[in-house]
């Protein structure tokens, strides 16, 4: 009735039949479409429910990953000389922090950020790959610092105060160049080192016993799975597996003979060896100058980096890469070929008017470091004893450069001492294959004549010297030269045992060698003719030496003197070698002094003090 | 006369009862209000149990239910009435969005007026099909070929502006809700078929010079999410990861990882679906679509009792949109449409959508309940 006019019954009857069924049909699309949403949806819950299981727990769990503790270092006797501080440092998440320079900046003004923390900071943020990573803007905060941060750390979401362990030597300077230093990991040390296991390490290693024992030292990180939110915010922790500490190391360094040898070279350039002549084994290891390896840690700043490049090298380690001509300090080993080798006999000797000629010419002379020379009937002992070296000279042309320089090897000259460092460098024990080879030129006689005194191209190291003493001392036994005596962890402790070194000296029947090491014992004990007799005057002990000045040419690797320093730079090394006690030896030592003037009155009496101490210290020990 | 008396009779119990004099379908209701609940149970653990949110959302559905209530009190005659003031008004109000329109996300959606932010393209989801089956009511049906070019220019002109806005959701919405209407008008279906051949060959052309290059890349992305993980592909790639980890049973209301440590973007408006899909697994899915169901089925039931044109068109039409709308979300969320920014309907969390959602509701229970009675 109140269907509008036109509108028919019939129509109406028609439209409705029409409508109900286009509703059927919009009915089963509706249902069929329902059955696709449940499909679908299945297909995603049920078919491929293990792939997207797996996906939300990679979504919301992570592997954290936990540092191991580096392990420490001690000395012989147990006393700390490298560990672990727990230092505060500032750190930030770079995912949380909307604007990271302004969050910078405004930290700036609470805590002091320097300029090389700002551009080592973006360097790291940069660089890191992993997400929710914290990442050190300054480190080694003070306590006022940490408590400023506090107060404001509402303001920074995505920042924290971190403590976290970082290498501490208590000794500094004194053990730098024996036990090197960690620093922050850099980008090509980032390719070479094990990257899982170094996930949540921020130091390693650098130089010296540091590097050397860097995996040892390290240990294995430890990992925490945790459950996370998209901020990476850590809600629950679900397991841990703890990491393992790195070992400890214990060095056959004894601290109160590093430091008896650090004061005894104090304020000199040089260095100081003390080896165990019967395993190898280095008692103090000193070079000075040294430095702060504290400073290297946490990132030395450019300041004091610069302070160190200067003219005394600090940063240079002169035990194990200075090369100096050995001097005098070889006349023992020379003297001993000659007799094994029947050159000479033990009673042959010479005139020696201070000069010396060769046979074939004639018009080269070769002085005496004594004017007049010292007198007539020298033989080998009294050229030990005096250093005289027209004995030497002539001693060396007649053996012949191929026997010394294969003898002299067998002391370690020209060959590593393997010592568990790292950086050694070899030195030089110069032969006629070496100078054809690297010179290209024949080689001539003179240089034979020189080599008799340690002088010419002949280049050793203080740790090479010291393991030619330790060789005399054990009757021509050599060891490889080691630092670490022991590596402990919270299980067990294995020591190390020595070495033989590849090359060894044949004594035969070792009566020349008792006659040399007879002679050594004069030059220290010798109360009229010994170079270092007043160095060893009224020691309680008998012991074993042979000195050494070393005339300098203006060569070698001083080239960067400056020319008001000309003069100090151009004055004799001072070395020394020698062992004690004279029977059954307990430690054999080398002294480099540079420009200091003559061994037997400059290094003889360092050598000296360092064997006095050790030696009480053994006395003390019984 | 005859129409009336084919239609199922009220009993006299029935028309007394205060429902009906409140013009309230109560079947209708009920499933409603269940949807809603079941809504609210999901929306307190994808709104991190945020009580305010819930407080909010429930004054929201008050709101909704009022406007239904008071859309059910006003007789179809009316909206048949006022079909062509509303829709001209909407279509006013479109054209000065463009014109003046807030801008909002990069889309031109909203007008400022007396202090109210609100969006007419919600005015013509409903003003639409009102339109539509108020012009096929005073004619015979089926409609003659120009009477149908009328109707489908009623249904594009104002799509089109929305589309312009660009709001691609809301005009797929209003578009199906007249084509829907136009459907139900008994077009043949050589027509529909044509119609369907002419939109495959207008399709690449819409895509190279009418779709917006966002429009386009949400496509591309649909495709092959993997183009681009973090960016606008990363909504879809988690929330499937949420769906597809909930598994049978789900991880239990609470405990979905991906919603409750925020992995999952947007999880109590648009992609709440994948809360659903992570905490109650299939089980919940399919417990979801089957009380959808039965507002549909029950809607699609009045739709068969209205006793003239427009309220039966009006009916149909806003039921099977209401479907489309469900369907074109959780098609979205799960990945098997495009992402085009629709909420799922009576769930998701906000929007003056769902007021109009419910005062459609309204309507359908008004033609219900404004029928006229033959008595036995």
């Amino acid at each position: 009735m109140m269907l509008g006019r036109r509108v028919t019954l019939k129509n109406q009857f028609k439209e409705i039949a029409m409508y109900r069924n286009r509703m059927l049909v919009s009915l089963f699309g509706v249902l069929a479409m329902m059955l696709l949403l449940i499909v679908w949806v299945a297909q995603l819950q049920i078919t491929q429910y293990e792939k997207y299981r797996t996906e939300s727990d990679n979504n919301r769990i992570r592997v954290l990953p936990i540092a191991p503790t580096r392990g420490l270092i001690y000395d012989r006797n147990g006393i700390l000389l490298a560990e672990n501080r727990s230092v505060y440092s500032i750190e930030l998440i770079p995912e949380q922090i909307k604007d990271m320079e302004k969050a910078v900046a405004e930290l700036s003004e609470l805590i002091v950020i320097d300029e090389d923390d700002r551009e080592r900071f973006f360097k790291e943020v940069k660089r890191t790959r992993e997400r929710f990573k914290k990442i050190p803007l300054k480190s080694r905060l003070t306590e006022a610092q940490v408590a400023r941060f506090a107060v404001n750390r509402h303001r920074f979401p995505g920042v924290s105060v971190e403590a976290r362990l970082v290498r501490f030597y208590p000794y500094g300077e004194i053990l730098s160049h024996a036990l090197g230093y960690v620093g922050r990991i850099n980008d090509r040390e980032l390719v070479t080192i094990d990257q899982e296991n170094y996930r949540a390490t921020r130091h390693i290693g650098k130089v010296g016993i540091e590097k050397y024992y860097e995996t040892i030292l390290h240990g294995k990180i430890g990992t925490q799975r945790v459950e996370t939110d998209v901020q990476g915010r850590v809600l629950k922790v679900l397991e841990q597996e703890d990491p393992v500490a790195g070992s400890d190391l214990y060095l056959e360094l004894d601290l109160g003979l590093q430091l008896a040898a650090y004061k005894a070279l104090e304020g000199q350039r040089g260095s100081v060896i003390a080896l165990d002549p019967h395993t190898g084994g280095v008692l103090a290891l000193v070079s000075t100058p040294g430095y702060d390896p504290n400073l290297f840690v946490t990132g030395i700043s450019n300041k004091d980096y610069k302070k160190l490049l200067n003219p005394d090298r600090p940063l240079f380690n002169r035990a194990l890469r200075g090369q100096y001509s050995p001097g005098s300090t070889i006349k023992p080993h020379l003297a001993w070929l000659g007799l094994e080798s029947k050159t000479i006999s033990p009673s042959y000797a010479i005139n020696d008017l201070g000069v010396y000629q060769m046979p074939i010419e004639e018009d080269r002379r070769f002085r005496d470091w004594k004017r007049r020379g010292h007198g007539s009937q020298i033989d080998f002992r009294r050229a030990i004893i005096e250093s005289c070296d027209t004995f030497f000279y002539d001693l060396a042309y007649k053996m012949g450069i191929d026997k010394i320089s294969d003898t002299m090897q067998q002391f370690g000259f020209g060959e590593f001492t393997n010592i568990d460092m790292g950086e050694e460098v070899p030195g030089l024990m110069p032969s006629r294959e070496w100078k054809q080879r690297e010179r290209r030129v024949r080689w001539f006689p003179g240089e034979t004549v020189i080599t008799g005194i340690g002088q010419g191209y002949w280049l050793s190291t203080p740790l090479q010297l010291a393991n030619s003493a330790a060789a005399i001392a054990s009757d021509g036994i050599r060891y490889d030269l080691k630092m670490v005596g022991a590596i402990a962890n919270q299980n067990s402790k294995i020591t190390i045992d020595p070495v033989l070194a590849q090359k060894q000296v044949d004594i035969g029947n070792g009566q020349n060698f008792k006659r040399i090491q007879n002679a050594m014992k004069e030059v220290n004990h010798n109360k009229f003719i010994g170079t270092a007799r007043s160095a060893f005057q009224g020691a309680n002990y008998l012991s074993a030496g042979k000195t050494g000045t070393v005339q300098l040419f203006g060569l070698g690797e001083d080239e960067e003197y400056e020319a008001e320093n000309l003069a100090e730079r151009l004055r004799d090394n001072a070395l020394y070698i020698g062992y004690a006690p004279f029977e059954n030896p307990t430690i054999a030592v080398s002294v480099v002094v540079e420009n200091a003037g003559g061994g037997g009155s400059n290094a003889a009496p360092i050598a000296r003090k360092v064997i006095d101490t050790y030696l009480a210290k053994l006395q003390e020990g019984k | 006369m005859n129409a009336s008396s084919s239609a199922r009779s009220h009993t006299h119990k029935e028309r007394q009862s205060l429902a009906w004099r409140l013009h309230i379908d109560v079947p209708l209701l009920v499933s409603l209000l269940v949807v809603m609940g079941f809504g609210l149970i999901v929306l307190y653990s994808a709104g991190g149990q945020s009580e305010s949110l819930m407080m909010r959302q429930v004054a929201r559905l008050a709101v909704g239910c009022t406007a239904m209530f008071i859309m059910a009190q006003l007789p179809p005659r009316f909206y048949a009435n006022w079909a062509p003031a509303i829709y001209s008004f909407g279509i006013i109000l479109l054209l000065a969005v463009l014109i003046i329109g807030d801008k909002g996300k990069g889309a031109q959606r909203w007008l400022e007026f007396a202090g109210f932010r609100f969006q007419p393209s919600e005015i013509m989801k409903l003003a639409v099909p009102m339109m539509v089956a108020w012009f096929f009511s005073e004619r015979v049906l089926p409609a003659r070929k120009r009477e149908l070019l009328v109707a489908f220019l009623i249904v594009m002109f104002p799509t089109l502006l929305i589309l312009k806005q660009p709001d691609l959701g809301t005009s797929l919405l209003i578009a199906s809700s007249g084509m829907f209407v136009i459907f139900l008008s008994g077009v043949s279906w050589r027509l529909l078929i044509s119609f369907g051949v002419v939109a495959v060959i207008y399709a690449p052309i819409h895509w190279f010079f009418v779709m917006r290059e966002y429009q386009r890349e949400r496509v591309l992305v649909y495709l092959d999410p993997e183009r681009d993980p973090l960016g606008s592909g990363y909504h879809i790639i988690q929330s499937k990861i949420a769906i597809g980890s909930g598994g049978l049973d789900g991880k239990g209301w609470l405990k979905g990882t991906q919603s409750q440590y925020e992995f999952l973007p947007e999880r109590s408006t648009d992609f709440i679906f994948a809360v659903l899909g992570e905490e109650f697994g299939l089980v919940g899915v399919i417990l979801l679509l089957a009380l959808y169901l039965i507002v549909i089925a029950r809607g699609m039931y009045i739709g068969s009792q209205a006793q003239e044109t427009f309220s039966r068109l009006l009916a149909g039409a806003i039921v099977l949109t209401f479907f489309i709308y469900l369907f074109v979300n959780i098609g979205m969320v799960t990945g098997l449409l495009p992402v085009v920014g629709l909420p799922l309907p009576l769930v998701s969390y906000g929007g003056t959508s769902m007021v109009t959602l419910l005062a459609g509701f309204g309507m359908l229970m008004s033609i219900y309940t404004h029928r006229k009675l033959v008595s036995k």
